[in-house]
């Protein structure tokens, strides 16, 4: 009897025999498995930018904002009381689960620095902030929590900051900005962080202490927002709500009132955007996985042809002793050899493609292991599927006919 | 001497669609002894390829017996058959029916593949089966390199490489020219002669048939005929 490995050796010299052939016959698989992995990099590259977005706003992240306020029957939105302060910030930073607390206050104004103006959001932020957001810095330092203590003049600048009020280039750190006619000092600058998902530029934005911000320009004692980090995503829903009861004790809201805040989470908009994700994933890669298949009947029909074309060749093997067996071993490999080599190509040409739209379309394009072993596993399987009924051709031939064969 | 091939009553039937069967076979009698150089002739039609085909074990007789060597083939599976055919018999082709784009020792070598000789003691055999051939320095030479009465010493080397008992060959010189024929005809005469092994020879050429030692002819599915070779009279 003749081993597996030696009908492989054999399979593998047909196909050698026919180079172009056997190259063209792969083909079909090649583009479909290609085309599998590269819409399948751009759907897992669309899923991790949701999540780098929503990673991007911050670790575990749960948001303070101010309630809305009804005087007189009209009501402003969300965030138009000024309710929170600096204090409830602190007593949340007490919780249980809750790893790090920042207030935020916003303002639009105007910057002056280097000669050059330029329209931002001032942020007035205690230190924790860096660790809340996820926000390393660039150059320079973020400032610490003395100089927040103390209400210092010093800033960290966003990079489109950098680039509007800095276009010649050079390190910002030391120069000073004017922040409604107050100097503030420039410490350091922050990474790029990119757009958020809503579509706003975080980079465009200052960050000072929030102590300055109050006491120094605002004039004021309560802040817009307060961000919130939770220990991990399991601490994400009891913070939420141990928050929400600490300052409805705080804030003295009676039972039944409304209360004078809101507690958000993002985990809710993180599940359905990257659920969005991959389903666009899901139908991207079902259409790659029917040019797959018609990679497959193309293998079948230049196998169906080739088993034409070998009819000699197949009477010869089983006058010199092959059982039919073998020949639709044979067959069988070839088909598979086909596929799979084919799926292999594909699979060096989709990963390359992907590489090349992440580099020229800036898009996260990542390829799993997963991807690459299952299109494997499906152009072998496309090969058994599609080589069986020539390769049972092959072996059922009457070997005289076969010998006579012109 | 004992008895390769041993058929009785042999008969071959093709049915055809709409009546009027075909009778190739009309109960043939024949006993080919070890060692025996056979001739067979007739013409077209006659009978004579299928009954080669059936020896073969390519093909199965619809009545009669047939015993190979001992063993009664109509008893045998169709694997058992290959294994059989793999181990005991060797076909020579008139179109030679050599692999192409692959070298003579690898054509060579392919029966021992099938019957699972390990790779060394191929490649070992099949050099020799070639030098026995004559074609030791065209080892690895491709078909379309070779000339016709070469590609056919090839594939005798083939059909020896086994060992096997018989070699059926099926108008072995029909596509070759005169001296080749005759390079051909005298191997399997020496191939017979030095190692004993038994040929049955198809062939419709009488100049041929004279190479061997016993004639057999056949006619409308009978034997008509089965002599000894006298060499006057066949090639007068």
């Amino acid at each position: 009897m003749i081993s597996l490995m030696q009908t492989m050796r054999m399979a593998l010299a047909a196909l050698v025999r026919n180079k172009s052939r056997s190259l063209l016959t792969m083909l079909g698989v090649v583009i479909g498995v290609a085309a599998v992995i590269v819409t399948v990099a751009i759907g897992s590259g669309a899923k991790t930018s949701v999540a780098n977005q929503i990673n991007g706003l911050g670790s575990n992240l749960v948001v303070v904002l101010p309630g809305s306020v009804s005087t007189t029957g009209a009501r402003t939105g969300l965030g138009g009381a000024s309710t929170l302060t600096p204090q409830d910030g602190l007593a949340i930073a007490q919780l249980p689960g809750v790893s790090a607390v920042s207030p935020a206050v916003n303002l639009r104004t105007q910057l002056v620095a280097n000669g050059q103006n330029w329209q931002t959001t001032v942020t007035g932020v205690a230190p924790s902030y860096a660790y809340v957001r996820s926000w390393d810095v660039a150059s320079g330092r973020f400032f610490t929590q003395s100089e927040t203590d103390e209400a210092a003049k010093v800033a960290v600048l966003g990079q489109t900051v950098v680039q509007q009020l800095f276009p010649s280039g050079g390190d910002p750190v030391g120069q000073t900005v004017i922040v409604k006619g107050v100097p503030f000092t420039v410490i350091g600058t922050l990474t790029p962080k990119g757009q958020s998902g809503a579509g706003q530029d975080q980079d465009d934005t200052v960050l000072i202490p929030y102590t300055s911000a109050l006491q120094r320009i605002t004039g004021g004692t309560t802040i817009g927002t307060l961000m919130v980090s939770a220990v991990d995503q399991a601490h994400i829903d009891p913070v939420q709500s141990e928050i929400t009861a600490l300052l409805e004790q705080r804030h003295q809201i009676v039972a039944g009132q409304p209360d004078d805040f809101s507690v958000r989470n993002l985990q809710d908009i993180a599940a359905a955007a990257s659920a969005t994700a991959s389903i666009l994933g899901l139908l991207l890669a079902a259409v790659a996985a029917v040019s797959l298949v018609v990679g497959g009947i193309g293998i079948m029909n230049i196998m169906l042809v080739s088993v034409t074309e070998r009819t000699r060749e197949i009477g010869l093997r089983v006058a010199v002793g092959a059982r039919g067996a073998a020949i639709l071993r044979q067959f069988l490999i070839e088909a598979v050899v086909l596929a799979t080599g084919g799926g292999a190509i594909g699979v060096v040409l989709g990963i390359a493609g992907a590489a090349a739209i992440a580099l020229l379309a800036h898009w996260p394009a990542s390829v799993p292991p997963s991807a690459v072993a299952l299109s494997l596993a499906f152009s072998a399987a496309v090969g058994v599927f599609f080589g069986y009924w020539p390769a049972r051709k092959a072996a059922a031939l009457d070997p005289i006919r076969a010998l006579r064969f012109e | 001497m004992s008895a390769v091939v041993a058929v009785r009553d042999l008969r071959k039937v093709y049915p055809l669609e709409g009546g009027d069967d075909v009778v190739a076979l009309r109960g043939v009698d024949l006993t080919i002894e070890d060692g025996e150089f056979l001739a067979v002739m007739g013409p077209s039609g006659s009978g004579k390829s299928t009954f080669m085909h059936i020896v073969g074990f390519l093909d199965r007789p619809t009545s009669g017996t047939y015993r190979f060597a001992g063993h009664e083939v109509s008893t045998l599976g169709k694997d058992e058959l290959a294994d059989l055919r793999s181990r005991a018999l060797g076909f020579v082709f008139q179109a030679y029916n050599l692999l192409p784009r692959t070298t003579a020792v690898e054509n060579v070598e392919l029966p021992m593949i099938y019957a699972g000789v390990p790779a060394a003691q191929r490649r070992r055999a099949a050099l020799e089966a070639l030098d026995a051939v004559g074609l030791a320095k065209y080892a690895q030479h491709q078909p379309n390199q070779l000339s016709g009465g070469q590609q056919q010493r090839v594939a005798i080397a083939r059909s020896i490489v086994n060992q096997p008992q018989l070699i059926l060959a099926d108008e072995p010189t029909g596509a070759l020219d005169t001296a080749s024929s005759e390079d051909v005809m005298a191997l399997f005469r020496r191939l017979n002669e030095e190692r004993g092994i038994t040929v049955m020879l198809v062939t419709h050429e009488p100049d041929v048939a004279a190479h061997a030692r016993r004639l057999v002819t056949f006619r409308d599915g009978n034997i008509v005929s089965d002599a000894p070779v006298v060499k006057d009279l066949v090639t007068a």
